[in-house]
């Protein structure tokens, strides 16, 4: 587990380079992954599917993301790029395209519908995070002003 | 007279907001978010009907009201992923609204942005490249055997992914090459005895090129109904997916 908590944090760190962030949030960034990718690899470790385990690794992911935004002015893809990097399921993809060349084609499909799975998975939890966010506001924002 | 200088203004105000639309597209920006700050900053001099109509290969942006100027249209031809210059424009959008910046100033702050190159030099981005690459070996379940065969072909991957893409600008046959050395350096160093299982190294190694950013993105923006943007980024993302894994594949030919 140390291992993963290290590797996770130095790997999104450096893809955030490779994306050119802002040098003052790099250390952001990889806290981010490294919370996503913890989240993702314990509910695996515990048996769930990855495709739930995603949808939920990266709900949390952009909850984190919205908050650093906020607090450090920064647009919220900054976070959410550098987030979901280690959950986007690239070895599965290699896995799918490496079966359509041997001709294992039903094996090839299979995977690649995996993979559309998960990554629709990532997606979901990201919008379903930014509407939990913006349903936060507006709620915050009616509060203080019945408090007026 | 007063007229015609204010539609003149309207104008420069139009170019101004496609200016930034384009910047931030080029950098790999959501499409909302875009959309968004262009009508955002249009809305902060004073023009309140405006709209924009964004994919990923044009912007197309009207100015309405009192003096019409006409709709226009900015054609996209390269996009990147580069966070700094997204931070940058968003910045400057909250200055203008905020009320602090003429239009010639803000023209001219977005093209220092404009020019800005990346903070981090080449050989920064190669090491970086090749660390994220080894790590990403032992989050797949690799051993710490394969740690450096993969340091070793995500590096030289990468590094060829650069320099092809500065001498042909086609990201397809970049992307091809790199992932082609990048399966050539696993399967030698396994053959040498110096990694173990070459699927999880190659895997690592193509992580960097592998447009998982493009792919979740290109969901989220069918989800927020841009659908155009959508599909065009998908397809984008499935030509760098195949890019890749022909490029790997070429290998097993041989094998």
């Amino acid at each position: 587990m140390l291992a993963q908590i290290i590797t996770s944090f130095v790997a999104t760190t450096g893809f955030v380079i490779l994306f050119n962030a802002p040098k003052n949030s790099l250390i952001k960034c990889g806290f981010v992954g490294m919370v996503g990718w913890v989240i993702y690899y314990w509910l695996v470790q515990k048996g769930n599917d990855p495709v739930p385990s995603s949808f939920v690794a990266s709900f949390f992911i952009a909850f984190l993301s919205h908050l650093f935004a906020r607090k450090y002015k920064m647009p919220v893809i900054i976070f959410i790029v550098g987030g979901i990097i280690p959950l986007v399921p690239g070895g599965l993809a290699y896995h799918a395209m490496r079966q359509f060349v041997i001709n294992d084609y039903n094996m090839g499909i299979q995977l690649a519908t995996k993979v559309m799975l998960i990554a629709g998975a990532i997606a979901m939890g990201i919008v379903f995070s930014e509407v939990f966010n913006q349903s936060y506001k507006n709620l915050k924002q009616r509060l203080s002003k019945i408090e007026e | 007279m007063d007229n015609q200088l204010q539609s003149k203004n309207n104008n420069l105000i139009g170019e101004l907001c496609l200016y930034a639309g384009k910047i931030m597209l080029e950098s790999g920006a959501e499409t909302y978010r875009v959309e968004d700050t262009m009508v955002r900053i249009a809305n902060s001099y004073g023009i309140c009907n405006s709209e924009s109509y964004v994919t990923p290969t044009a912007i197309i942006f009207s100015l309405d009201g009192e003096f019409k100027t006409g709709s226009k249209l900015k054609r996209i031809n390269k996009r990147t992923t580069d966070l700094n210059k997204i931070a940058a424009v968003n910045h400057l959008s909250r200055e203008i609204s905020q009320g602090h910046i003429s239009v010639e100033v803000a023209f001219q702050r977005l093209r220092e942005i404009e020019a800005t190159k990346s903070a981090y030099p080449y050989w920064l981005q190669v090491v970086a490249a090749s660390i994220a690459s080894a790590c990403f070996v032992i989050m797949f379940q690799g051993t710490f055997k394969d740690f450096f065969p993969a340091l070793l072909a995500g590096g030289v991957g990468y590094f060829c992914f650069l320099l092809i893409d500065r001498i042909t600008k086609v990201r397809f046959f970049s992307e091809f090459v790199a992932s082609f050395i990048i399966g050539v350096t696993a399967f030698y160093s396994v053959y040498k005895g110096f990694g173990v299982d070459a699927d999880k190294i190659i895997i690592g190694s193509v992580m960097p090129l592998v447009p998982g950013v493009l792919i979740t993105n290109a969901i989220r923006d069918l989800m927020a109904g841009h659908l155009i943007a959508g599909i065009t980024k998908g397809m984008e993302a499935f030509l760098t997916a195949f890019a890749i894994g022909s490029g790997v594949a070429v290998i097993f030919f041989f094998l």
